[in-house]
């Protein structure tokens, strides 16, 4: 440690690091590099020449399955599973520095619907669904009303898949909301509160743009996690598949690099919002800065 | 803060100069805790209705009966005795105690994989990188692929793995085997990859977050008695890194003890785990049977976790 030169044991950890990186990145840049084989190439090496062929393969359509309704789907999702993820998180988030009766519950349940298989959450949610819709038809059946009949089905995707992607990235923004406030100097609000900001207002022009940045990272948990989740959704979705249950059923079916073309246009979009957000936390953060200087 | 106001309370009621100051006083208190609840409201509903509620569900209907068309409320255990089909038969191993050992055995040869990865990659970052700025970039890197496509990363190996993938043809191209290996993929040897590849920044974030708690002169202190690197590690990081560990491990038991995406991906299809049998059950409309199955896998999740959650208070972690 300290600011002696570098000990063997440094170049050692770095080789194993570097080493982790590469196996951490190197298939996806595998598939990357694949995703321009030539028309005549395969699922593996060598590349048959360099081209966009199987892009636009891809821009026609994967034959029956439905690939570009899916990615509509997943980001319409991923956009409110974001939304919802921040304000619920946010809000929870003040209420526990607040303290309540029934915190340690409710963070008890929030720690176990991260830790729960996501197989059994599922299942859960698709019985629930299944038992209601039931109900509904039961009901229905007895009363008669018009409007009830022939209701289909409630699973779907703003309501079962929607439940789905909440239990899981609202742990994770709890949790990055107790970090975050942990860290959070109550002088602050205090000081709004002394110059006679409501409470509304304090909220509105001192604590949002403080936490601005973390309030980034917790939309940015928000969209990648429900725009890649599986398990949870796979029996809690209804007739439509989001894309992720569809790459998982392309993989046995697709046998040419169309797939990677995929591959490469998805991990492309989620890199973006990454850069995205990223961008974004680290503007907000400048800009705060400056702001404390000016005033300061 | 909720002790010191229900204390504060009684003691201002008690001064009876200033009874208008208690009473807007405990006005207060009541419109901050009521507040308070408003708030955490829209979570607990959330919890609610999509985890408690399906849960109990599960629970109930794993003691209901079915058939082909329908499920049945009424009461029945046969949903676990079909779980439990042959297994008092010690002569041979019934399939589903086989199949859990299938699992158990993917989560030890991962959880060992990723802990001595993430427990490495962790300390290198937080030990023996020195400027900030290089830290958070190291740990932004290693965290980046968590956030893009499970599938897509699993898929991502067959180019290297497959029967003519890049890792045969190096082989033999170097002269070290005459004809491809045939197992690299889908088999057990591709999942437990693919499991470390996906699974080991469960390991790195808190373990890293309990090293970079680490007072950096207790460090120092060991160093000046006299301690080796070696000794410094497992005397003072490891124990001082064991939330972080116990954290990263919770995650990694969970994650691949109820997995049925890898296995299915990286198996081909052809190695059974417990969240496949679920999964098929379900699709196969038998649901009591399949939300069996699930209250057997929790519970065997739940008495895994119990023994690591009794070490750390999580909270305190954060």
């Amino acid at each position: 440690m300290g600011d002696g030169p570098r000990s063997p044991a440094f170049y050692a950890l770095a080789a194993f690091f570097a080493l982790f990186v590469a196996f951490l990145y190197g298939p996806t840049l595998t598939i990357l590099v694949l995703s321009f084989q030539g028309p005549q190439g395969g699922l593996t090496f060598p590349m048959n020449g360099v081209s966009t062929h199987w892009f636009g393969k891809l821009w026609a359509g994967l034959g029956i399955v439905d690939i570009w309704g899916a990615l509509w789907r997943s980001l319409r999702l991923g956009l409110v599973v974001m939304l919802l993820t921040v304000g619920i998180a946010f809000f929870a988030g003040l209420a526990f520095r607040k303290r309540f009766r029934g915190e340690g519950a409710l963070f008890t349940v929030a720690v176990a619907s991260l830790i729960v298989p996501s197989i059994v959450v599922s299942l859960g949610i698709g019985l629930e669904f299944r038992l209601l819709d039931e109900a509904v038809n039961w009901a229905a059946a007895r009363s008669g009303w018009g409007w009830l009949q022939e209701h289909g089905t409630l699973m779907g995707l703003y309501t079962s898949a929607l439940g789905a992607h909440l239990t899981w990235t609202l742990p994770f923004g709890l949790l990055i909301m107790f970090a975050v406030f942990n860290r959070f100097d109550p002088a602050y609000e205090e000081a709004a509160r002394d110059l006679g900001a409501t409470g509304p207002q304090t909220l509105r022009h001192v604590v949002v743009p403080i936490l601005g940045p973390s309030l980034v990272g917790v939309a940015l948990f928000g969209f990648t996690l429900s725009f890649d989740e599986l398990a949870r959704t796979s029996q809690a979705i209804g007739g439509r598949n989001t894309l992720p249950l569809e790459l998982q059923g392309l993989t046995t079916t697709v046998t040419t690099p169309e797939i990677y073309a995929l591959g490469t246009l998805t991990t492309g979009l989620s890199l973006a919002v990454i850069g995205l957000a990223l961008g974004t936390s680290l503007y907000l953060q400048r800009r705060r800065a400056k702001a404390g200087l000016r005033s300061g | 803060m909720t002790d010191t106001a229900l204390s504060a309370m009684p003691a201002a009621a008690n001064i009876p100069a200033a009874p208008a100051s208690a009473a807007s006083l405990t006005a207060k208190t009541r419109r901050r805790r009521a507040l308070a609840y408003l708030q955490a409201l829209p979570m607990a509903l959330v919890f609610l209705v999509f985890f408690v509620v399906p849960l109990a569900l599960t629970v109930i209907v794993s003691f209901w009966a079915y058939n082909e068309y329908e499920i049945i409320p009424a009461f029945t255990v046969r949903n676990y005795l079909d779980v439990f089909e042959g297994c008092l038969d010690t002569a041979d191993v019934c399939t589903t105690v086989r199949t859990y050992l299938s699992t158990l055995k993917f989560c030890v040869l991962t959880w060992i994989c990723t802990l001595l990865i993430g427990f490495t990659v962790a300390y290198f970052v937080a030990f023996h990188v020195r400027s900030r700025t290089v830290q958070m970039a190291l740990f932004l890197l290693c965290t980046i692929p968590f956030w893009t496509s499970n599938v897509i990363r699993m898929i991502s190996w067959i180019p290297l793995l497959g029967r003519n993938g890049l890792v045969n043809d190096t082989l033999m191209g170097m002269g070290i085997i005459r004809t491809p290996i045939e197992g690299l993929l889908y088999s057990d040897f591709s999942v437990v990859l693919a499991f470390v590849h996906l699974n080991t920044v469960f390991m790195i974030v808190p373990i890293f977050n309990s090293m970079a708690r680490i007072d950096r002169s207790l460090i120092e202190a060991a160093h000046d008695c006299g301690a080796t690197g070696w000794q410094t590690l497992w005397n003072v990081v490891v124990p001082l890194a064991k939330p972080g560990i116990a954290i990263g491990s919770i995650f990694v038991v969970t994650l691949v003890m109820g997995d049925f995406v890898t296995v299915g991906v990286m198996g081909g299809q052809q190695i059974a785990s417990v969240g496949k049998v679920i999964q098929v059950q379900m699709s196969a409309l038998q649901l009591p049977a399949a939300a069996a199955n699930a209250v057997v896998l929790l519970g065997a999740v739940m008495l895994m976790i119990v023994a690591m959650t009794r070490l750390i208070d999580l909270r305190k972690e954060l």
